[in-house]
């Protein structure tokens, strides 16, 4: 029985260690792939190919920087967007909804979690995309025109548009887990702040915002890791266009929307080698991501003093 | 990230799946490529299944896909909307053929525009896609429109975001008669566009200039009249101002010289002829010159026989137009001539 048992644990152990390989294996072989393919275009293009912004498919000049910008901005819009919002949702329903209403608005956020993101991009192009061409963009153009951010004729496509689809596409996920790490807070730490005689913006401020800050700042990252390389929603929207603009309101691209659009119809190896090359850009900006937000949690935690 | 993984999982299982033999009873031939033949294609293998009994499995996979496959003789057949130029054939072993011809046309969202009013002449036409002409009351315009009121309203182009045959047509066109679009962009199926939005595929183009006040873009026929968009007149190589339709694309296939081009390398756009619609494009079959079974090769052959001669009036019924039967005699002949299989001729 024990030389059984014995067989047992190493199987497991053998298997789950076999398990826990492939994960790696797989990133490993997927980077050595995307590497393997970029080889002509690295070595035709080299660092310029980060830098440059033309992409000519018929000279045959491949940049990836209107990419890499529209990929970094659209993400960065929908951050400032979503963030917040999910922040002041999670703590109404954590902190001051009703248990009745909690449950219904959270139940609403899980679905909308669970909508398919070519929905959104449908909905984007139909429905978002003539209010903002219509009310929204000349709003602010009216006020704000006289910004480069907000200059060019509203058309209700572009990176405004695609990052605001991408706000309310990562909302749910910041939402859920930022409640979810609100709710963990004990609540005899934050009976006892009240005990103290501290008000409810002080409680959430400085009880349950800083309990959860780890929490907070991982439900972010994952928001982050979903919008940086969201697809279809975002080339319904964004416009699809080469050029890196200074306007909001102008059409861009980001780098799945490139890859999306022009990988069926690529056939020279070198066109085909430079939209392999924008994926391994994609993968490294997610990989240097994944390792700023590592480090930038273990500093605050460390300042914090969580010990958790 | 993961839609990438995605895609490569879909591209792999893509090329796995085509790859496997059919089933031994019936036989399947596979072909992949440009999808704006698709709509066509996909009924005239339908129909032909239920006439003979041969399975066309058609992959609108796009025309860059489908000349990649039939390179690596993964399908029986590929599909082209460019055609290959004669030294590419030979470099590969393959040979072209138009199958179907079809027509681009440019569109546009004015409000209060009657349809198919606006004119414009063919260097109007490449000023505005080169961004040169940026409001729609510019004098050039109005000069050509008289009788239409114009506004300052911006010009917002839209073009195809996806690498597309359509825009071969549509660039091959602006490129033979501007120089100065030739200088700065060229012919491909995705350029460098100097100004607009992009649409992906001919349906993403035509919702954009439907919601977009001010919008030119260009679609493939077929979509113009399902979406109910506003095309406009152009002036053709012999000066006359023309509308779309099958008459004015069938005029400039027409007119082309096949007999005299290597490899059937014709492009269609900008033909002569007083009734012929500039910017019309054939779309091309690809195959091995030295098929591997002989069986096949006759099934398929037959397949695209049947297709020239009796499947007229299912093109014309999806605006699409077929290939004259003087043209399908001379492709038929080049069969003969070209294709061979174990060493014997496939054709008749």
């Amino acid at each position: 029985m024990g030389s059984y048992r014995g067989v047992q644990d190493r199987t497991f152990a053998g298997l789950a260690t076999l398990s826990a390989g492939t994960v790696i294996l797989l990133v490993v072989g997927i980077f050595v792939a995307l590497l393997a393919g970029s080889g002509p275009s690295i070595r035709e293009f080299g660092a310029r190919f980060l830098f440059a912004q033309e992409w000519n498919p018929v000279s045959q000049q491949f940049g990836a920087l209107s990419s890499i910008y529209g990929t970094l901005l659209s993400t960065g819009i929908a951050m400032v967007i979503a963030v917040p919002l999910s922040l002041i949702i999670a703590l109404f329903l954590v902190e001051l909804a009703h248990p009745a209403v909690s449950r219904v608005v959270g139940g609403a956020i899980e679905l909308l979690a669970a909508i398919p993101s070519i929905i959104y991009g449908m909905w984007g192009l139909f429905v978002l995309a003539p209010v903002m061409a219509r009310y929204v963009q000349p709003f602010i153009g009216k006020w704000a025109g006289d910004l480069p951010l907000f200059t060019g004729p509203p058309i209700g496509i572009g990176m405004l548009t695609a990052g605001i689809i991408l706000a309310l596409m990562i909302l749910p996920f910041i939402t859920s887990v930022t409640r979810d790490v609100f709710n963990m807070v004990p609540d005899v730490v934050k009976e006892s702040a009240y005990g103290l005689g501290a008000t409810t913006w002080e409680v959430t401020r400085q009880v349950t915002v800083r309990h959860g800050i780890m929490g907070i700042v991982g439900a972010c990252f994952l928001g982050l890791g979903r919008a940086i390389g969201e697809t279809m929603a975002v080339t319904f929207v964004i416009g699809n266009t080469h050029r890196i603009s200074p306007s909001l309101f102008a059409a861009g691209n980001s780098i799945a929307s490139t890859l999306a659009n022009e990988f069926t119809e690529a056939a020279e190896n070198l066109y085909l080698s430079s939209l392999i090359e924008l994926g391994l850009v994609l993968f490294l900006i997610t990989f240097l991501i994944q390792l700023a937000a590592r480090i930038w949690l273990q500093r605050t935690r460390r300042k914090l003093g969580v010990t958790r | 990230m993961k839609r990438l993984l995605l895609n490569i999982f879909f591209a792999i299982a893509l090329t796995a799946s085509l790859a496997t033999p059919s089933f031994a009873a019936r036989i399947t031939i596979i072909g992949a490529g440009a999808s704006f033949p698709f709509p066509v294609y996909a009924q005239w293998a339908n129909k032909y299944g239920k006439v003979q009994g041969v399975r066309i499995n058609y992959q609108s996979i796009g025309s860059g896909g489908g000349i990649r496959q039939i390179k690596a003789k993964t399908v029986d057949f590929g599909a082209s909307d460019a055609p290959l130029k004669p030294a590419d054939l030979d470099e590969a072993g393959l040979i072209q053929f138009p199958m179907i011809v079809g027509g681009v046309v440019p569109v546009v969202n004015i409000r209060g525009l009657e349809p198919g009013a606006l004119r414009l002449t063919p260097e109007l036409l490449a000023e505005i896609f080169l961004g040169k002409i940026t409001i729609w009351n510019d004098p050039a315009i109005v000069g050509l429109n008289p009788g239409i009121k114009l506004t300052d309203q911006p010009i917002i182009v839209v073009h195809r975001s996806d690498g597309s045959g359509t825009t071969w047509i549509f660039t091959n066109y602006l490129d033979k008669v501007s120089s100065e679009w030739h200088k700065q962009v060229g012919t491909a199926k995705a350029v460098n566009w100097p100004t607009g939005v992009g649409g992906k595929g001919n349906e993403g183009v035509a919702a954009y200039v439907t919601q977009v006040p001010g919008a030119i873009g260009y679609v493939e026929y077929a979509y113009a009249l399902q979406n109910r968009l506003n095309h406009v007149q152009l002036k053709n190589k012999a000066g006359r101002f023309v509308s779309p339709s099958s008459t004015t694309f069938q005029t400039a296939a027409a007119k082309a010289d096949w007999k005299s081009s290597v490899g059937y390398y014709v492009v269609l756009t900008d033909q002569p002829g007083e009734n012929s619609w500039p910017i019309t494009g054939a779309s091309f079959i690809l195959l091995q010159r030295n098929m591997p079974d002989t069986e096949r090769a006759r099934k398929m052959l037959a397949f695209f026989d049947w297709s020239y001669r009796h499947g007229k009036d299912i093109a014309e019924r999806l605006d699409y137009i077929p290939i004259p039967d003087s043209l399908v005699d001379m492709i038929e002949k080049t069969w003969s001539e070209t294709l061979r299989s174990q060493g014997g001729v496939v054709w008749p």
